[in-house]
This record gives C-alpha cells, sequence and structure tokens, in this order.
C-alpha cells in the first residue's frame, strides 16, 4: 500500500510545453508514470515524448476516461486559474509545482478543492512518489537519480523543502530504510496539504510504519501536527529534522521559502522543536541521524 | 512589503476611508507650512517601517507652526528598531473619545483570512486578547465567496459594540477587508480607529504589508504610491553585496542564484536549494565556521550564472575560501554548477583547488560533475558523505 498515488494512478501535465514541464513529463515517463494527456491553450494535436496535448483539461478527460490527478506547471499568473480548470473537470489530486503565487491566490485554489473534494500538494513543490509506483512531478529528478535515491519501504517522508525531500530519502535507503510514499509538501505560507492533513493518510497504511519530517521556521503547520498526533494517539513514531536554526535570532528576514520568516516567537524552530518534542516527536539535529532515531523508535515499539 | 504610514493612508483615502488632515514634511519648513494650513494643534509621526515610533520619541505633538518645525529636527535623526526616518507627516490632532482595533491578515492553518476587531484600540491586541478576550473578535471569511458588509458587522457587534458606533464602524472595517482582498495584503491594520469628541470616527494609524510575490500584478498601484521596483522593504536595507547578488539571479530567467545575505565571516558559501541552504548554514556554524553569506542556487541556473554568483561571493572583502555544497539534486544539473563555480573562481584570479574547501553535490549528472572537479584538482565528495560532514570538513580548512 502507499497513499495517494500508486501504479493505477493516472495523471495529466497542465502547461506540458513549458521547458521545465517538458523535463518533468519526461522523467516521470521514464520511472513509469501514466500520464494520459497534456494541456496547453492553443497547441492542441501536438505531442510531448507521446504525451498527446490539448487546449483544455475538459478534452484529455474527455478522450482519456476519468483522470485521477494534474500536475501544474504554469507561470505564477496562470496556476490559479489552472487549479480552478482541474478541480471543475473532476480532477481530485492536483499537484503546484509553480512558486511564486500570491497566498489569496493559493486560500481560493484551496478552498474550491476543498468545496469539490479535491485535494491540492504544493504549491512550491516537488509533487510526490511511491517508490516503484508513480512519481508525480519532479521529485527525484530523472528516472535514474530517483531509483538511486528512492526504494520501496516502511517509512514516509513529509517536507516543506524539495530537495530535502531526496537528500532524506537518499539517507534512509543508504541505512536500508525504504520508503512508502513521500511528498513534498510545499514551502509556501499556505499550502493545500499540510503535515497533519496527511497524517489520516499515513495513518490509515499498513504500509508505514514510520515517518520523517523536514521542517522549517514560520507558520504553524508544526503546532498543528504536534496537536493532531497527540489528539489522534498516533501509532506512528515520528522523526523531524528543523533546519533554519540560525533565523531565530533575524526576526523579520525571510530565508528559502516564501514561507520561511520568524515574525513571532511561535515561528522560531525553538518554539516548533520544544511542541514536538512535547507531542512525542523525536527531533533529529542532523540528516544522517534520522535512520537510527527511526529504527530506535521502531524497536522500542516492538 | 511594508508600507510606510502616509503610503498606507493614501490608499485609504483612495477607498473613501475618513483621514483627518495631513500632510507629508520633507523639511522642518514643510512642517511649518503645512502645520499653518491645518490651522490648530498638530501631531508629528516619523515615517518609518517600525512600530515602536512614540516609544522612541519620534511622534510629538505641537500646538503652533513654530514648534512643529523644531519637532521635525528632533524626529528626523530618531532610528526606529534600525530603521531610518523617511519623512514626517504632519497631521491634525483631535480628541479622541474611544479608540478601537481592526486588522485583516492570512490564517495558514485555517487557510482564509481572518478579521481581527476590538473596541480597546490603541494598545497592542495580543495584550487585549489575554487580559480581556470579550473585547476581541476574531472572524474568519471566505477568499472565494462573495465578501459582503455583514461579515465586518458581525465582527464588530461580537465585542458588545452596538448603536450609532456599529453602524459608523461597519462600512470602514468593510473596507478595509475589500482593500485586504483587491490588493494581495498580508496586512490591512487600522489601529486606533478613533472616535472623536465631536462624533466623528477617523482612521488615526494605519499599517499595510503587500505580498513580495503580488508586486508585479500591482505594479500600477506602487508606481502611483511612488514605492520603487527596488526597494526591498526587509527587515533591514539590503547591503549593496546584496544588491549585487539579486542582480546576478536577475541576468537570466534560468533558475536561481542569488537571495544572498551578507554576514561577516570568511567562509564564502555557495549553497542550495532553499531548504538544503537552511539546513548547510546551520552546519557551519554549529561546526563554529563563520559564514560571510548566506545564498541560494537551485532550479538548474546556467553555468553563467553560477559563475558570477562565485565571482560576487570572492570579491566580498574578508572571504578566504569558499564551500559549495546542495542537497542531492533533482532539477539543477551537478555538472553546470561544476562548471559555473570553477569559471568563477578562475575569472576572479584564484586557483579553483586552493579556494574552493569543499564541494558536496551529488544527483543529476553527478559523474559529469565530478570528472570535471577531479581535473581541477578540487576536493569533492558524493551522498556517502553527510551535508553535515561536508560542512565540517570546510570549517576544518578555514582552521588549518
Amino acid at each position: 500500500m502507499s497513499i495517494l498515488v500508486d501504479e493505477k494512478t493516472t495523471f495529466l501535465v497542465q502547461g506540458i510545453t513549458g521547458r521545465e514541464a517538458v523535463n518533468l513529463t519526461r522523467e516521470c515517463l521514464d520511472y513509469g508514470s501514466k500520464i494520459v494527456g497534456g494541456v496547453t491553450p492553443g497547441r492542441a494535436g501536438r505531442d510531448v515524448y507521446g504525451v498527446p496535448v490539448y487546449d483544455c483539461v475538459r478534452d484529455v478527460v474527455k478522450h482519456h476516461g476519468p483522470v485521477q490527478g494534474s500536475v501544474i506547471a504554469v507561470p505564477p499568473g496562470f496556476t490559479r486559474d489552472a487549479a480552478f480548470e482541474a478541480i471543475e473537470n473532476g480532477i481530485r489530486l492536483i499537484v503546484v509545482v509553480t512558486e511564486n503565487i500570491p497566498r489569496q491566490e493559493v486560500a481560493q485554489m484551496v478552498e474550491l478543492a476543498t468545496l469539490r473534494g479535491a485535494r491540492i500538494i504544493g504549491p512550491n513543490c516537488l509533487g510526490l512518489i511511491t517508490p516503484g509506483e508513480c512519481k508525480m512531478g519532479g521529485i527525484g529528478g530523472p528516472a535514474a537519480n530517483t531509483r538511486q535515491a528512492y526504494t520501496r519501504g516502511p517509512v514516509a517522508i513529509m517536507s516543506r523543502s524539495g530537495g530535502m525531500t531526496t537528500e532524506i530519502a537518499s539517507t534512509l535507503t543508504a541505512a536500508g530504510l525504504g520508503q512508502s510514499t513521500a511528498v513534498s509538501i510545499g514551502g509556501d505560507a499556505i499550502i493545500g496539504t499540510t503535515y497533519a492533513e496527511l497524517m489520516p493518510l499515513f495513518e490509515a497504511d499498513p504500509e508505514t510504519k514510520a515517518i520523517a519530517i523536514y521542517s522549517e521556521p514560520g507558520g504553524r503547520m508544526e503546532a498543528e501536527l504536534a496537536e493532531w498526533v497527540v489528539a489522534h494517539e498516533s501509532r506512528l513514531p515520528i522523526v523531524a529534522f528543523m533546519a533554519g536554526r540560525f533565523m531565530d535570532e533575524m526576526k523579520g528576514m525571510r530565508f528559502g521559502h516564501a514561507g520561511t520568516i520568524v515574525e513571532g516567537k511561535e515561528d522560531t524552530t525553538a518554539a516548533k522543536i520544544e511542541r514536538m518534542e512535547k507531542a512525542g516527536i523525536s527531533v533529529a539535529e542532523r540528516i544522517e541521524e534520522i535512520p537510527k532515531l527511526i529504527q530506535k523508535r521502531l524497536a522500542e515499539k516492538r | 512589503m511594508r508600507f510606510y504610514e502616509y503610503e498606507s493612508k493614501a490608499l485609504f483615502r483612495r477607498h473613501g476611508m475618513p483621514l483627518g488632515k495631513s500632510g507629508l514634511a520633507r523639511s522642518a519648513d514643510d512642517a511649518r507650512r503645512i502645520a499653518g494650513e491645518i490651522g490648530g494643534p498638530v501631531v508629528l509621526k516619523s515615517q518609518v517601517l517600525s512600530g515602536g515610533r512614540m516609544k522612541a520619541g519620534a511622534v510629538r505633538f505641537a500646538d503652533h507652526p513654530g514648534e512643529a518645525a523644531a519637532h521635525y529636527d528632533a524626529i528626523v535623526p530618531i532610528v526606529v528598531n534600525g530603521q531610518k526616518c523617511r519623512a514626517v507627516l504632519v497631521e491634525e490632532r483631535s480628541g479622541v473619545a474611544q479608540e478601537y482595533f481592526a486588522a485583516i491578515t492570512w490564517d495558514g492553518r485555517r487557510k482564509c483570512p481572518v478579521l481581527v476587531f476590538s473596541d480597546m484600540g490603541g494598545i497592542d491586541v495580543e495584550e487585549v486578547a489575554e487580559k480581556h478576550p470579550e473585547h476581541v473578535s476574531k472572524t474568519h471569511f471566505s477568499s472565494l465567496l462573495p465578501v459582503t458588509p455583514r461579515i465586518a458587522k458581525q465582527a464588530i457587534s461580537a465585542t458588545g459594540v452596538s448603536g450609532d458606533a456599529l453602524n459608523r464602524l461597519t462600512p470602514i472595517v468593510f473596507e478595509l477587508m475589500r482593500i485586504f482582498l483587491a490588493y494581495d495584503l498580508t496586512l490591512a491594520e487600522i489601529n486606533p480607529l478613533a472616535r472623536l469628541s465631536d462624533g466623528r470616527f477617523l482612521v488615526l494609524d494605519g499599517h499595510i504589508d503587500l505580498e513580495a510575490e503580488a508586486r508585479g500584478k500591482h505594479r500600477k498601484l506602487l508606481d502611483e504610491l511612488g514605492i520603487q521596483p527596488a526597494e526591498t522593504r526587509q527587515a533591514r536595507e539590503a547591503t549593496p553585496f546584496e544588491i549585487a547578488g539579486a542582480e546576478v539571479n536577475a541576468k537570466d530567467h534560468r533558475g536561481v542564484a542569488g537571495n544572498v545575505v551578507e554576514f561577516d565571516g570568511n567562509l564564502g558559501l555557495v549553497i542550495g536549494a532553499g531548504g538544503g541552504s537552511l539546513t548547510l548554514f546551520d552546519a557551519v556554524r554549529k561546526h563554529g565556521g563563520r559564514p560571510a553569506n548566506y545564498c541560494e542556487i537551485g532550479g538548474n541556473p546556467s553555468v553563467n550564472k553560477a559563475k558570477e554568483l562565485t565571482k560576487l561571493i570572492l570579491s566580498k572583502p574578508g572571504v578566504e575560501k569558499i564551500a559549495v555544497m546542495m542537497n542531492v539534486v533533482s532539477n539543477t544539473r551537478v555538472d553546470i554548477v561544476a562548471r559555473g563555480v570553477i569559471k568563477g573562481c578562475i575569472e576572479a584570479g584564484k586557483k579553483p583547488a586552493d579556494v574552493i574547501a569543499v564541494f558536496r553535490i551529488p544527483g543529476a549528472w553527478e559523474g559529469e560533475g565530478f570528472k570535471i572537479l577531479r581535473k581541477y584538482g578540487v576536493d569533492y565528495c558524493d551522498r556517502s558523505v553527510s551535508m553535515y560532514e561536508a560542512a565540517g570538513r570546510a570549517v576544518a580548512k578555514m582552521k588549518a
């Protein structure tokens, strides 16, 4: 088992003829993902590595039956409408790769998705992967690199950084710990799916036995996770890595992702670490400590 | 991106918000003239991108134009929380009967805007919320469905305000909600919103933050308010080194190589990407290293961009070596970064093998990248060396 995507998952790519989207399409196809179509307005009739291009999401759905997902890789000014188009055409899993979208537009996308029963991953993310079955987005890069970093196994990954998702997977793989599903959730202040919102899915997935998390200053996502874990008496041991500790003394400065800024005490790594530890989440000082902390936590459970 | 008070008020004025008579003074003579035109007592307020003006003495009251001119000279040199005074707002001073607070911001957990209202304005709203929770209301609203005045009415009414005050406040708070949504703001605040002794309601002070990502979308408004594209409005002003980094990044649209932040150490950092940079910066400091800068590379920048970034960092006074490090890369090519960094060292007149303390970028095209690094005798490592260990290796070389 896994969450959100598996070998049967079909998806389309919106903005498929763009430079990054062409690369992403190639990588996903090479990995074995099922991309059934692409959309770029005015480019109907072309193809990208054999994937047919249409003008509208409606046409992809019409020609290729129900499609589960969409990867949106269009410029920021067009992203909200692309997401609306996917949602209103029955797409239920939407990965938004695009960066630099004002949060009001993100909030609107998320609100419509919620009204229609769809889920958004991102924006500003690299997508998600169930190793050996489906890679949806740029996560892991070219197929050969993806296979090197990601292997199948019991550990889920949730990360606010796309690059660090793969760094953690690579570290777990080297220690003999494979992954069930890894999700790059995005680095913006408002995102479609937070750690806490993924928890019920991992909780219900029998393959997932533990979770590794990459976290940063800014926002309340870690507090929300800590509350969820306590309230639902989660069966899953969680090990978190917290980056950006130097930012605690640099109030008001934005580093890295759009959502990464210390505005108040709650945003600091110190406050987040304290909250997570109180909820029973182990916090690693270095990435390479994650595998042994997970093994330790798994051994304690037995 | 924070607005100065006078800019916030210019935006409020365009939307018909009730504001007192005021003028912006850029000299003591201006202050004297504006005070004379207003007639009667005035307040002079430093235009500075920080709270805490009153405490710092950057807000003063004057009864006649001569006093206003003297206060101007006293206010201008005052630095508030590291922020300099840009000009002085001279405003009519009014007798206040009651102060209210209204602000709209984003709730990242609920993923929608939240309107915070209090009938105990003028002071810190967090403090009021703690001591008098019944005087603060928090009202979430949709960013998708129509926004109507009933949301503002409910928020105000929830703090116990009724009668004429409720009906006078509702349109002002509703307009603030519309402004918040119309310009992609991350904060729209009026504090205080005052009921004067003569019965009028006035916006006495305002605070607006516009989302950096939406600057392009609202260029026309920013132009009209006189806000230059180069103004970063960060917590501290950008240094020439940081501005040069932004220029490198703007050179072409491929990938990111920039976002530099200046520090005072001796180890230059060419690091990426978003999360990797944070992780590596922490690691260097944990090992006792002194970073000369923070930066970000990612999204597969061109050779030229990586080269220019390297040259910029090497040109910074006090930089002895650079560490080139990233997490396992997916969409950035190791060979392209390697080529750019080596070119940058050579063009800066340095030997790559001497000046690159460590190169740790594993991932896409690493075979090609490592070949180039071997050719130039650069100390590199693959993913079997952790980010933390690589940072340690660089710091050890600085101490040797």
